[in-house]
C-alpha cells in the first residue's frame, strides 16, 4: 500500500503541464488550420485527460483489472461516437429528402 | 492499532488490499455510466456540429473566451488541491487533508460563481434558446441549437459540481473528525476520482464550446 503514495512533486508537475496545454490549445485555436482544427483541439484535450487519469486518478499505479475496465469504458464511448458518425457521414440526405418528399 | 485496522475491513473481504481494490473498481463502474451519459451529449454535439459547422462557429464566438480559460485553470487547480488532499490523507496528515479539501471547495465555488456570471450574460444577451432567442449572423436556428448544447452540457456539468460540493462538505467534516488515516482513506480517494472525472468532462467541453470560433 505504501507504494501507492505518489510524491507531491508529481502532482505539481502534472498541474503545470495541464496549464501549459490549456494555454497551447487557446493559442492554437486562434489560427485556422482547416480540417485539422478539431483534430488538434481533441489531441490536446485527450493528452490532458490522460494526464489527469494516469496521475491524479492514480490509474498508472492501479491494478491491471482496473486499467482494463477503464480502457473498455472508453472503447464503448468510441463505439458510440464512431458508429453514429459512420452512419451520419455516409447517408445521402438529399436522396432521403427527395424520396420522402419533405 | 491492529484492532482498529481489522475493524476497517468489512466481513466480506479478506484484507484491506482486496477491499481497496473492490472500492476502486466499484467507483469506476459508476464513472463508466457517467462517461456513457455525457457520451450521449458529446455524440449529439458531434452530429450537429458536423451538420452545421458555420453556425456552430459563429455561435461559439458569443462565449466569453477569457472567462472560459480562467475557469479551466480554476478547475484544474481544484483537481490539484483534491489530489493533494488524497495525498495528505494517505500520509495521515489531518490538518493538510482538511486544508486541501477546503481549498478544493473554494476553487469549486469560484468556478460555479464564474459560471453564474456567464449564464446571466447569456440571459441578458438573449442567447438562451427559447422564445426570446435572438442572434446576429447566418443560420439563427442552427446557432440556437449550439446554445441548446451549451446549456445542456455545461448545465449537466454544473449539476455534477454542485452534487460534488455537497459530498465534499461531508468528506471535509469526516476529515475534520479525524476519520481518515494511512490505513483508511477510501472515501477521500473515491471522491477524488469523481472530482477528477468532472474535471475531465470540462477539459473536453472547453475546446468544443469555447474555442471552435476563436479563429473567425
Amino acid at each position: 500500500m505504501s507504494d501507492h503514495v505518489i510524491p507531491t512533486r508529481v502532482y505539481y508537475t502534472v498541474f503545470a503541464a495541464l496549464l501549459v496545454l490549456t494555454a497551447l490549445t487557446v493559442l492554437v485555436a486562434e489560427f485556422d488550420l482547416g480540417r485539422l482544427n478539431a483534430f488538434v483541439a481533441m489531441l490536446i484535450a485527450c493528452t490532458k485527460a490522460m494526464l489527469v487519469i494516469l496521475y491524479f486518478m492514480h490509474v498508472r499505479y492501479s491494478s491491471r483489472l482496473t486499467q482494463v475496465f477503464i480502457g473498455v469504458a472508453f472503447l464503448f464511448l468510441l463505439i458510440l461516437i464512431s458508429f453514429t458518425m459512420s452512419d451520419m457521414l455516409t447517408r445521402n440526405f438529399e436522396l432521403l429528402t427527395a424520396v420522402s418528399g419533405l | 492499532m491492529s484492532d482498529t485496522h481489522s475493524g476497517l475491513v468489512a466481513h466480506q473481504f479478506d484484507d484491506v488490499e482486496q477491499q481497496r481494490e473492490s472500492v476502486t473498481l466499484g467507483m469506476w463502474t459508476f464513472l463508466l455510466t457517467e462517461i456513457m451519459m455525457f457520451g450521449g451529449l458529446f455524440t449529439g454535439y458531434t452530429v450537429y456540429r458536423n451538420a452545421y459547422p458555420e453556425a456552430f462557429m459563429y455561435a461559439s464566438h458569443h462565449l466569453d473566451l477569457v472567462l472560459g480559460t480562467v475557469n479551466t485553470a480554476v478547475l484544474l487547480g481544484s483537481s490539484l488541491t483534491m489530489a493533494l488532499a488524497v495525498h495528505a490523507a494517505q500520509t495521515s496528515n489531518r490538518k493538510k487533508t482538511v486544508g486541501f479539501l477546503l481549498g478544493t471547495m473554494l476553487l469549486g465555488s469560484v468556478f460555479l460563481g464564474i459560471k453564474v456570471v456567464e449564464y446571466s450574460h447569456k440571459f441578458h444577451e438573449n442567447l438562451v434558446p427559447g422564445a426570446n432567442f435572438m442572434v446576429d449572423g447566418p443560420q439563427a436556428t442552427n446557432q440556437e441549437l449550439f446554445f441548446s448544447f451549451y446549456f445542456a452540457m455545461t448545465g449537466l456539468h454544473a449539476v455534477h459540481m454542485i452534487i460534488g460540493f455537497g459530498i465534499l462538505i461531508v468528506i471535509t467534516v469526516m476529515a475534520w473528525k479525524n476519520r481518515f488515516s494511512a490505513e483508511y482513506y477510501s472515501p477521500v480517494e473515491m471522491f477524488g476520482l469523481y472530482w477528477h472525472f468532472v474535471d475531465i468532462v470540462w477539459i473536453f467541453l472547453f475546446p468544443l464550446l469555447y474555442l471552435i470560433g476563436a479563429h473567425v
